[in-house]
Formats: C-alpha cells, structure tokens, sequence
C-alpha cells in the first residue's frame, strides 16, 4: 500500500478525534479507579447505557443525541450515589473490596449486557440527527462532524471536571480523599460522602460518553467490551486520577490505532490498546503523569 | 486425609458417575453431562489462583478458547487425536497465562485482572484474523459416531471430561494442602507480610497462573467436537467467564470444594433451565447469583456450614 500524504493526514485527524472521545469514555474510569480507589470495569457498559437511553430519548421526543445525552447527567449521577451506597456498604466498609467488588462489577457488566439483549436486541442501532451524515471538505482533508461533535463535546466536557475539581471546595476534596482521607476528616468533610458524589460524577460522564458513542458508530450491547481495554489501557498509560494525563494517553492511543487501521488493517487495531496497556504495566505502572 | 486415600476416593467417584451414567445410557446425560464437567474444571482452575491467591482471572474465556483453538489448529495441521491435543492446549494456554502473569503479576492484582479481561478481546482479534483456524468464519470439525472404543463418542467425550475434571479436583486439594498453597494464602491474606517472611510470592503466584490456565485449556480443548462447529464469537463468549467466576463464588473460595459444588449446582440449574426456559433468562439467572453471592455470601455456601 502507497502512503498518501491526505491518506496520513486523515488518517491522524481521526485518530486525534477520536482520542477526544476516548479520554471523555476513559475519565470516569479514571476518576473512580484513580482517586476512589473503585475499579469499575463496568463503566464503559454504562456509557453503553447511556448510549441506549439516549436512543430511546432520540426516537421517541426526537431530542438531539448529545443534548439527551446532557439530560440524562442527572439521572446517572442520582444511580451512580446510588451504586456507591451499594459498593460500600457491602466491600469497601468490610475493608474487603479488591477481589470482590471487582467480581461485583464484573457481575454488574454482564447483568447489563443481557438485560440489554433482551430489552433492544442485538441489531445494530443507529440515532438521528443533521451532523451524523455531514462531512467538512477541505481539499484532500475530509472533517466528518460525526467525529468532530463529539471531539468538541468531549473536550467541554473535560475542562468543565477539570475546573471542577481544580476550583471547588468538593474538587479539592475529592483529590485529597485519594491522598488522606483521615486529613479530610479534620476539615470536617466525610470521605464517603464525598467518594460518593465523586462516583455520581464519574458516572454521570458515563451517560454523555454513551451519547458521544451512539453518534460516532453503530451501537450494540456488547460494545462496551470493546471499550474496556482502550479505556484501562488510558487509565494506566496516563497515570491513575491525572485528566491532562488522561487526554494525552487517550490522543496517543487514538492516533496510534488509527494509523495502524489504516496502515495495517483494521482487525489489528484492538490489539494496539492491549499491546499499549502491557507495555505499561511491564515498565511504567505508574503511567506518563502518575504520582509513582 | 492423605492425598493418596483422596485419590483413591476421587477415582472410585468418578468410576461409578461413569457407570451409573453408562448403566442409564441416555445420550443426552452424556451430552449435558459433559457441559456440567467441563464447568467442574474450569471453576476448580480459576480457584486455584482466584481463590486461594486472590487474584482475579477475568479472561476465563480467552483461556478456555485458546485450547480449543489449540485442538482445532493440530486437527488442521496433523490430524492429531483429541487425547494429544489436550495436554498441548494445557501446555498453550499455560505458557500465555505464564506470559501474562509475568509482565503483570509483579503489580497490584486489579492490574492483573484488567489484563486479563483486555487478553479475552486481543485473543479473539488474534483468532479472527487467522484463517487457517477458519478465522470470522468458523471450522467445522465433525466427529465420527463411534467413539475410539465403546458407546457414542458424546460418551467418549463426557468419559475425557470426567478425568480431566478429577485431575483438576486432585490438583487443586494437592496445591491446597501443600506448602505452594499456604504460600498462596499468605498472599490473599497479606501480601507484604507474606513476602517479608520468605515467602517467594512472585514464583507462587506465575506457578499458579500457569496451572491454573492450563486447565482451563485443557478444558476447552475437546470443544470443537462437542460443537461440531467453532466460531470466534462463541469460542470467546464472555458467558463463560462469568459463569465460571460466579461458581466458586457461589461455592465459596478457600477450599477445593467450594467450586466443586458450586459448579455442579450451577451447572446442573443452568441444564434444566435451558431447556425448560430461554437461555437469557438463563445468563440473568447466572448474573443475578453472582453479585447476589458476591454481595450478601462472601464465604459462599461452604462458609454456611463451617463455625464461625
């Protein structure tokens, strides 16, 4: 195959776009895994949720695909206290929540995989709206918006957590219950409340992610699977609980699995994130930004 | 109980589970049989380093797959027989758990546990793109009637299941009861301190990774025949995984039993729920007693009956 120069520029810019998407799927993992110390690898299923109810919301009300996604952040941050009240009361207060609360969510992923199959089926689905089928043209360099909406929506989305926990009183907080929670204790803030609404925020990324999900591509229950290597591979390569860590792991791998769809071929590109996700954990487990 | 009176009563067990079946001869107790077996070992498998060690396999399927895959490549390649492809599916699936454990069991065990959740989805694009096992495709590999030597090959191949099963049962109470599986104890318990003490915790844990995903393989390994036809999509199917978790969770996870009985409760559910309700609702079934165990039973139903 001949390398093209518009064949390698587009090839980067989607990559780069969809690296954007990547970091908004990977932040509420990285948010829950990093300074909750909760591995939840369910959290690309309920982007995949989200990705459904968002479905739902666009052909029923013929809502737009990322405002029903901006409208379901609520109900995702009122389930995600809800499932942290869960998590705690039966692992993380018994001090025993490593293996068995990972077979928790593992068991969660699944449980929502079915009940899914068994509510939407397993045919792929697709959502409506003007900027899925439109694309920009700029000489040789195409800019799908089906792409670039949600690249945009992601970035908001990151700055919007970023300011969040840079600027607020409970942002602060979430970032020290990570640190010291007995020091949070003295400042008269509960770390679990706080650890709760942290994981209703994680979660709620989750509903926005899902609608960034059903705009770039087809949606079927078992997505989310795919998704669990790319998002942990962010995770870990950007340093556990580091958002611009987050963004600069999401757009390498982005661009890495791009250029290796289109130079490689496209069956060999779930492999990148697990090769990335190794190669990590071998010789930098505390990833690019981490605290080691 | 010694190991050698255990074995001798593991053997007499599984003797008279295949004559009664045998002396029953209907094919369909072979057939369901076999499913119920293979569980028995892939539960026992995943205990050995799942529960006894604490570290989490999530890619059950990926192991499981790669055997059968393992039978399917040396059908293609030497016409192998399934008594030979068996122990080199164990020593396959063994050899990639070995790899795995190493690059990562030197860190906390949720990075183990991601990668191995992240193997089942790199392992399945691997065999999809391999055409010569029939990649997307699938590969039909058909079974003769007969077995080798007497009955219906479903006979033949519940009779391989049911060794393998009391190999995996035998193992898992010889690693249980002997200085490897206090080893691995220590670990669940308090790796540090383990480590502290002299415990070689990096050597334990690759030994039982590698065991443990050998028999998973091994358990895989005569799949192709008993489905006849092999397709990626199913070989890989995340059903197994959480089947095979939820059993010694259900059972209970600090003795060989515990995954012993889980499995053949769930098992023995799953069969006549198949067939008397849809196989979702099945799954749901599955799903629902995990998190239910995982939630309200941690020492599972062996955790019932010990004192407290």
């Amino acid at each position: 195959m001949t390398v093209t120069y518009p064949l390698l520029i587009n090839a980067v810019i989607t990559g780069l776009l969809m690296g954007g998407f990547y970091a908004a799927l990977s932040v509420g993992a990285t948010v829950a895994f990093g300074l909750l110390d909760i591995v939840n690898i369910a959290h690309p299923t309920f982007a995949v949720i989200g990705a459904y109810a968002v479905l739902v919301l666009n052909r029923t009300f013929n809502i737009d695909p990322i405002l029903a996604g901006l409208l379901l952040t609520p109900v995702f941050y009122g389930a995600g206290t809800l499932l942290y009240r869960v998590y705690y009361h039966f692992f993380e207060r018994r001090g025993d929540d490593a293996m068995r609360g990972l077979a928790f969510f593992f068991g969660l992923m699944f449980l929502a995989e079915v009940v899914l199959i068994i509510l939407f089926g397993v045919d792929f689905r697709y959502v409506q709206a003007p900027y899925i089928t439109t694309t920009l043209n700029y000489g040789p360099i195409a800019l799908p918006l089906r792409l670039a909406v949600p690249f945009a929506g992601s970035l908001v989305m990151l700055v919007a957590l970023e300011l969040f926990l840079k600027k607020t009183f409970i942002g602060h907080a979430i970032v020290a219950v990570a640190q010291d929670p007995f020091a949070l204790r003295l400042v008269a803030a509960s770390p679990v409340r706080i650890k709760r609404i942290a994981f209703g925020v994680a979660c709620a990324s989750a509903a926005l992610a899902g609608a960034f999900i059903i705009v770039i591509e087809p949606l079927q229950p078992a997505v989310g699977r795919d998704f669990i290597g790319r998002v942990f591979a962010i995770c870990v390569f950007g340093g556990l609980g580091s958002l611009p860590g987050t963004v600069v792991a999401a757009i390498s791998l982005g661009l890495v699995e791009n250029l290796t769809t289109v130079f490689i071929g496209p069956s060999w590109s779930p492999a990148v994130a697990f090769g990335a996700l190794l190669a990590t954990l071998a010789w930098r487990p505390s990833g690019l930004f981490g605290r080691s | 109980m010694g190991n050698w009176r255990f074995l001798a009563i593991a053997v007499g067990v599984a003797a008279a589970t295949f004559g009664v079946a045998v002396w029953i001869n209907l094919d369909y107790l072979f057939f369901a049989g076999y499913v119920i077996l293979q569980y028995v070992v892939l539960a026992t498998a995943w205990n050995i380093l799942g529960g006894y060690a604490g570290y989490m396999n999530l890619g059950v399927s990926a192991f499981f797959a790669l055997g059968a895959y393992t039978t399917v490549a040396l059908e293609t390649a030497l016409k192998l027989p399934l008594p030979l492809t068996i122990p080199a599916a164990g020593i396959v699936a063994g050899v990639v758990g070995f790899g795995m454990g190493y690059l990562t069991l030197r860190l906390k065990g949720i990075y183990f546990a991601i990668a191995t959740l992240a193997l089942a989805v790199v392992a399945e694009t691997f065999v999809t793109n391999w055409d010569y096992v029939g990649g997307s495709a699938g590969a039909y590999l058909l079974h003769p009637r007969r077995g080798p030597w007497f009955g219906s090959y479903t006979e033949y191949l519940f009779l391989l299941m049911l060794i393998l099963a009391t190999l995996a049962v035998i193992l898992a109470r010889m690693v249980e009861r002997s200085w490897v599986g206090y080893g691995l104890t220590a670990i669940r318990d308090d790796e540090v301190a383990a480590e502290a003490t002299g415990v070689p915790t990096l050597r334990l844990k690759l030994f039982a990774t590698a065991l443990s995903g050998a028999l998973m393989g091994m358990a895989g390994a005569p799949l192709p025949y008993y489905v006849s036809f092999l397709e990626p999509a199913s070989a890989f199917n995340l059903g197994y995984a959480v089947t095979t978790i939820a059993m010694p969770m259900i059972g209970g996870t600090k003795t060989w039993l515990g995954p012993l009985i889980g499995s053949l409760l769930l098992a023995t559910t799953q069969q006549v729920a198949t067939v008397t309700i849809s196989s979702e609702v099945n799954l749901l079934v599955v799903g629902v007693l995990l998190v239910g165990f995982v939630m309200l039973a941690p020492n599972g139903i062996v955790g019932w009956f010990q004192r407290r």
